[in-house]
This record gives structure tokens, sequence and C-alpha cells, in this order.
């Protein structure tokens, strides 16, 4: 009698297990078209892309999109890694991140998305209003360190610059310094909200910040007009001059996706670049690329 | 249960293991000899350099100011509530001290960021309130309650007989406190203090968020510092696995558990030291 029991019970026990894993096939084959996206990378493009993720899903009700920020290096790593589906990157990647991606089996494929100007912020007290390319860079490597240098009152440069695992800051080391090495003094702030808040602070500080967020920082910061070299023009870094590329310091902001996109993925990155897309764009004070 | 009790043990182990195994190809790729230079430049288009002195002076730096300032709030709030309060003032400062403690750090810090620095930068009349001096004040303020119940409890569990037979030979009540009590819970002071310092030194986001993190050599309080800790929090997200930077970064977690390891032996000499008197 025990015995039989005993048979029943697990009899019971591996229908239940089938029903299970069979319960399991069908899900696993509605992932394919699963409403579930998560995007990760840059700080400076979380605003945009939650814009773009809020409207998408306003359109697409079903689907559910996540925005993380953390930096372009992490969402790189985070999509090689395989736990992102989008990575969202101020910087395009690396022929090392390449190489690791080679490894991992993983096929990086780029859309340019929209651009982004960067800004050189200071203190609204600050007389200086202009500044060259050249001498932007000279103050970030260390080689200006009064503001008298550049025009200014007899006050020392407080250098204000983003981490290294910021994309901006490579971006900025490659255009601005020239690929030289930034100054020891400089402070690496961990956000784009850490510089505007000591530049509003401190009076003699200098920073760089994304356009978007210097728009929105306007009066609390000061935007520095920019001039490729002591003979050209100085340009006010704004929507129209970063798209007409007037404006010197602006780079493209790219989404990687692994392999060509498909299913929700690929409809969510037309949405970016649909027209209502880029109408985000320019509303969050970046440049549309279309 | 023996298991459970080991359990700290092997992770520690595990731990140590984990780090020399990520930090080993350091030393074949650029040498061990990298590390002990004078900077760290480790996103570079020229030369990527892991120096990591400017570090550790900056991790020593924050502490030794934190400390500083710790030790005479937090032993003198101890004696005060052990010893002096009444009983409706230990209601209310105690709970108090606890809600201290349990103030997350990054709100710690963005007080730090908001109100603390430009009071800093005012005071001392500072170009920027980003200094080892702010995230000092504010790791202090974080360790203090540790400091304080450890030499609470030290100082309470001072054997009542001594104090009686000082108050006995005529001693003011303040005379037995600072010349009985205090010394005879020295021990456990002290072995409170070494906790906090160890709380400080490992302590990451208030001095990401305040201490404006230069990477540069400096023993100066309104100085901007980089910790050692912060360097691990701020690059470890972006490092691209296995590479040189990556494994510098594994030596800076070596080297800072070996400091917590050293001010942890140090702690149990002086406790010994003093329970053989």
């Amino acid at each position: 009698m025990n015995k039989l029991t005993g048979t029943i019970i697990s009899a019971a026990l591996i229908m239940l297990l089938f029903n299970a894993c069979g319960k399991n096939d069908t899900k696993e084959g509605d992932e394919t078209e699963s409403k579930y996206i998560t995007i990760k990378g840059s700080d400076t493009m979380v605003h945009l892309v939650s814009s773009w993720a809020e409207a998408y899903m306003k359109v697409n009700p079903k689907s559910d999109v996540s925005v993380t920020g953390g930096g372009s290096g992490t969402g790189i790593a985070a999509l090689l890694n395989g736990t992102t589906d989008i990575c969202m990157a101020s910087r395009d990647i690396k022929q090392k991140e390449l190489d690791q991606a080679k490894e991992q089996n993983i096929k990086p494929e780029e859309f340019v998305v929209a651009r982004d100007g960067i800004a050189v912020v200071v203190n609204p007290e600050n007389p200086v209003g202009e500044l060259t390319i050249e001498q932007i860079g000279k103050i970030y490597t260390g080689a200006y360190t009064n503001w008298k240098q550049v025009g200014g009152p007899d006050q020392p440069i407080i250098v204000l610059s983003r981490e290294s695992s910021s994309g901006t800051y490579v971006f900025f080391q490659e255009h601005v310094l020239k690929k030289s090495d930034y100054t020891k003094e400089a402070m690496l702030m961990p956000s784009t909200s850490a510089i505007i808040q000591s530049v509003t602070q401190d009076m003699w500080a200098i920073g760089y910040v994304g356009l978007g967020y210097a728009l929105e920082a306007k009066g609390k910061v000061k935007m520095l007009t920019v001039k490729e070299n002591e003979n050209s023009s100085a340009i006010t870094p704004s929507v129209e001059t970063v798209q007409s590329g007037d404006y010197p310091i602006s780079r493209p902001l790219y989404l990687y996706t692994n392999g060509s996109p498909s299913g929700e993925v690929k409809t969510m990155i037309d949405f970016c670049l649909s027209k209502e897309g880029q109408q985000i764009v320019l509303d969050n004070g970046y440049v549309p690329v279309k | 249960m023996s298991i459970a009790a080991s359990a700290s043990i092997i992770i520690v182990f595990l731990i140590f293991i984990f780090l020399l195994k990520e930090a080993i190809p350091f030393i074949s790729n650029p040498g061990l000899n990298e590390l002990f230079s004078s900077n760290w430049i480790p996103v570079s288009f020229q030369k990527e350099q892991f120096g990591i002195y400017p570090l550790i002076s900056g991790s020593v730096l924050v502490t030794v100011i934190a400390t500083v300032l710790l030790i005479p709030f937090g032993v003198i709030a101890a004696v005060y509530i052990s010893e002096i309060a009444l009983g409706f003032e230990k209601e209310i400062l105690k709970p108090f001290i606890e809600i201290l403690a349990g103030i997350p750090s990054v709100v710690i810090g963005f007080f730090g960021l908001v109100v603390l620095s430009p009071i800093i930068k005012g005071l001392f009349n500072l170009n920027t309130g980003l200094t080892a001096l702010t995230g000092a004040v504010l790791l202090a303020l974080m360790a203090i309650p540790t400091v304080i119940t450890i030499s609470e409890d030290a100082i309470r569990s001072v054997p009542k007989s001594y104090k009686e037979a000082s108050l006995a030979l005529g001693a003011s009540r303040l005379q037995t406190i600072f010349r009985i009590t205090v010394p005879a819970a020295l021990p456990g002071i002290i072995a409170a203090i070494m906790l906090g310092m160890g709380r400080v030194i490992g302590e990451t986001m208030v001095v990401l968020m305040v201490t404006g993190n230069a990477a540069k050599i400096s023993w100066n309080p309104f100085d901007s510092v980089r910790t050692m800790t912060a360097t691990i929090a701020a690059e470890m997200g972006e490092v691209a696995i296995g590479s040189t930077h990556y494994s510098a970064l594994f030596w800076v977690g070596i080297i800072l558990m070996i400091i917590t390891f050293g001010l942890n032996i140090v702690a149990q000499k002086v406790l010994k030291k003093y329970q053989m008197r």
C-alpha cells in the first residue's frame, strides 16, 4: 500500500515537472518577442534616452524599457557581458573593447542617434567669456594655472573634470587636450551635476558638461564661447552651432546593440531615429542627426 | 556550527585569494615597481601610469584628520553619556546617536557637497570646498557613533569598586572619571578608535563625492585628494576586464586590505598590552 502511494506521488511529481517544463517552453517562445528592454551606459545620454523610453512606452503600452546610467564604459562592458540589450555611449567603441567583444562572441552594431556639444562652463561672476581650444587645453593640462594667463583676474584656476570612466572625459582629452594627460590638480567629479554644483559654488572653477545639462543650468553657470583657434570667431555653444558643425567641441552619441537588432530592440532604435524621436533629441537640448 | 563560525575566516581568505588572482598579471606585464611612483594616470593617450603613492597619501591624510576629530568628540561624548548624563539625557542622546549611525553614506555625501563644502570654503577662505578636510569631517561624523557606543561599553564595564575606592579616598567625581575610570577603560576606548578608523579608511561614497578626487600627493588638509576607495569605486565600472588598469585596481584593493589588517593587529596588540598590566 505504502509503495503504491509512493509510486502515485512520484508519478504525480513527474507529471508536474513535465507540465512545468512545458509551460517554461511556451514562455521562452514568447521571449523572442519580449517586451522588456534594458538600456545602459553614458550618463550624458540618460536624460535623452529616458525621454525616448517614456515616449516609446506611450506608443507601445505593452513594452517596458529600463534605462540606467553609469558611464559609457560601464554600458559597453554590460553589452559585452550580455547584461543589457542596448548600450548608450557618448564615445565610439575602443579597439580594446572590440577585441574583447570578439572573444565573447558579441558583434556590436553602431547607431549614431544624436549629436552633443560639450559646453565649457564657469561661474557667472567670472569675467572671462571666451577661450580658444588651445587655451582650454592648456588649462586642463596644467600649463595655465591662473586666470590672468587667459585674460582674467589674478586668481587660481580650479580645474574640474569628469571621472575617467566618463565618455566625456576621453572625448575631451582627445579633442581639447589633444591627447595630453590631464593635470594632477584636476578634480575628478563623479557626475555632471557635481560639476555644475561646484562651478556654481566656486567662483574660479572651470568645468565641462554636455550641452543639454549646461542649457538646463542656465543662470547657475556661464557657458564660454569657444574659438577653434586664435583667428577664428568665437562660437556660442547651441543646438544650431553644433548641428552646423561650427561649434568645435561636439561629438556623436551612439546606441550599440549586439548584432543587427531585431524585434523590440529594432522598433526602439527605429523610434529613436524617427521624426518624433529626433524631435525629442531637440527638446532635450541635444542636436538631431537628421 | 563550527562551519558557521569559521565562515568568516574562509571568506576572508577567499577574498584575499580572489584579489591576488586578479592582481597577479600586473607583476609580469608592467612590473610591480610601476606601482611605486607618484603618478596615477590610468587613462591616457601617452602612457598609462599606475603609481599608488597619491592614493595612499590621500587615504592616510583623510583618515588622520578624521581620527583627530574623532577622538575628542567620540571619547568625551562616551564619558559624558556613561558617567555624567542623567537618565532622561541618556534617553534623548542614545537614539540620536543610533540614528546618526544609520544615515546612508550617500546622503551624508550629498549633505557634504551641498551644505558642508560651502561652509568650509567660506570658513577658511578657500577657492573650493572640495577638500580632504571636508571629507574627514563627514567621515568623523559617520564613525562617531561606533566610537561612542564601544567606548561607552568599555567605560561602563569598569568595576564599580574602582570608582568607589577612588571616591572613598577623597577624589572628586571628575578626578575619578579622568584618573581612574578612563584609564581603566583605555583598551576598550583604543579598540573603539581603531574600529572607527577602520570605518573611515574603508568608506567610499562620501570621499568620492566631496574630496575632489585629484590624484596628487599632498599633506595639506585644504587640498583636494583622491583616496584608494574612491579610486576603485570610480574606475572599476569603466575598466576593461583583464587590462593592466584592472589589475592595478586590484593592487589598490590589496594594499587597502593590508592597511586595515595592520590597523587591526595594532589594535589587538594595544589591547593585550593593557590587559597584561
